[in-house]
């Protein structure tokens, strides 16, 4: 983690010698050296840790059953995680639902390894066993790196789910009146100097949905989609959406199907 | 889904049925009425009730998800309705101080779960606009505001010449609404994210012919 943070002080002398530079040339300039900083970093993307932790978990006899997670079924057959991210949120015949990375991986740990999926599910964020379901989405993500999305509108409750998502997604309310729409309906668009992609449409390769899970520089975290809703929501003043609740399945679905044919960029880098 | 023998059936009770296979706008509305309810839960000050959609949010968001613009005679509505909720500087002052304009301006903070309860919000304004030109670091959701006095022509917003500009903007900051229906401006004093003095403050940074905005 070292490299890390050597790289985020370059990033930061960055930020502040374009800061001071005035006007859109400092724009550019602040740009630029972002840029530059995501290329340095492409060598030793700190989010490599997580992976190799992850497979390792993968791999490990763990839980009350002592048993691996080499068996779970992430939506394309029993231990296949080539491109499982990719199709993700869909909805699952054995538990009857819609399930992203991270719930189905839940029902993986409970059903494989004996672990409970309620406790699981109610973990804080970075804390326990939500620290190795960190590690382990990013190996799994990491498995659909350059390649498509391609989430399913197949069954009906998927296609239920866009439409609720369509909705949530312009749903106004709160103290501030924001909606995801606000910052993520138009092309073009920046808070601050942080550029927004459109999320109603494909925003292209890499960007918006596809780019989740992603290493965070400015806090040295690895933010996986379920995380990155839940501090949306509370930017935009909301209250607390639940872990794997319905509404940020949801939110997913309707990404992930606007994002039809995005390249994945996984796990990238953030601000 | 039950299988349903067409034939025996009456129309009315056939074009129910389609309905629910396949819901319409209603039946997606409903939907995620419950998916709101069952997903969110109250944390720190960010309690429930915000999930509670006044009219106004709930005609400008159903609009946006028909991907059309708000109807001629709601729009009307939400503006003269918001309009009347407006109030205006008790002392008839409606500007303060622009650099204590700018820090509130420059913030932020405020009315998330991670905030506390005092007083202490910012007007989030450089989020999304341009404001002095030395702040380079300024989103572009709305309008830039650089010039904004001068370029509408008050070079002394106490006059009776520049009044209408000064309460024009005293309403946009107040409640968005009341000029554009669905706005995505925060109704920063209707729904008391700023305090009168911090709307005066920010009025000074954009109407104060001292302000760096109108050099």
């Amino acid at each position: 983690m070292k490299k890390a943070m050597a790289l985020r002080q370059i990033f930061v002398a960055a930020t502040l010698t374009a800061g001071v530079l005035g006007g859109a040339h400092a724009q550019d300039a602040s740009a630029d050296a972002i840029a530059k900083y995501r290329e340095m970093l492409a060598d030793g993307n700190p989010a490599e840790l997580f992976e190799m932790k992850g497979e390792e978990l993968w791999k490990q006899k763990r839980g009350p059953k002592k048993a691996s997670l080499e068996q779970c079924d992430l939506g394309k057959g029993p231990g296949v995680i080539d491109g499982a991210l990719l199709e993700l949120p869909k909805y699952f015949a054995d538990t009857g639902r819609i399930q992203d990375l991270e719930t189905r991986l839940i029902t993986c740990m409970e059903t494989l390894q004996g672990f409970n999926g309620e406790e699981l599910l109610n973990t804080s964020y970075g804390k326990d066993e939500s620290k190795n379901m960190i590690a382990l989405v990013t190996y799994i993500a990491t498995a659909s790196k350059g390649k498509r999305f391609n989430v399913s509108q197949a069954h009906e409750q998927e296609r239920n789910m866009y439409e609720v998502g369509k909705r949530l997604f312009f749903m106004r309310s709160g103290p501030h009146d924001f909606s995801c729409a606000t910052c993520h309906g138009q092309d073009g668009k920046r808070i601050r100097l942080q550029d927004l992609p459109n999320l109603t449409t494909n925003p292209g390769d890499g960007v918006g949905f596809a780019a989740w899970p992603a290493y965070r520089v400015s806090n040295g975290q690895l933010w996986t989609m379920q995380k990155r809703l839940n501090d949306c929501y509370r930017q935009q003043r909301f209250p607390e959406p639940k872990f794997g609740s319905d509404a940020t399945l949801a939110l997913s679905i309707y990404m992930g199907v606007n994002a039809k044919g995005a390249e994945s960029a996984i796990p990238a880098l953030k601000r | 889904m039950k299988k349903i023998n067409l034939a025996l059936i009456p129309a009315a009770v056939v074009f129910l049925a389609a309905c629910s296979a396949s819901p319409s706008g209603g039946g997606y509305d409903k939907m995620t009425a419950d998916v709101v309810k069952s997903s969110f839960k109250a944390k720190g000050i960010a309690t429930l009730d915000r999930l509670n959609q006044d009219e106004a949010n709930r005609l400008c968001s159903a609009a946006e998800v028909a991907g059309k613009p708000l109807d001629e005679a709601a729009t009307k509505a939400i503006e003269a309705a918001s309009m009347k909720t407006v109030k205006w500087p008790t002392d008839g002052k409606y500007l303060g101080d622009w650099k204590a304009g700018e820090k509130v301006a420059q913030s932020g903070k405020g009315l998330s779960w991670s905030d506390k309860a005092d007083r202490d919000n910012g007007g989030n304004c450089y989020n999304c606009h341009q404001i002095t030109k030395e702040e380079i670091s300024f989103g572009t959701i709305g309008p830039s505001l650089y010039n904004y006095g001068k370029l509408r022509g008050v070079t002394d917003p106490n006059s009776a010449a520049g009044m209408e500009i000064v309460k024009y903007t005293w309403g946009k900051m107040w409640n968005a609404r009341a000029t554009n229906a669905c706005s995505l401006m925060p109704r920063f004093g209707h729904n008391d994210i700023l305090d009168e003095g911090q709307i005066k403050d920010v009025m000074a940074l954009l109407l104060d012919p001292a302000s760096p905005v109108n050099k």
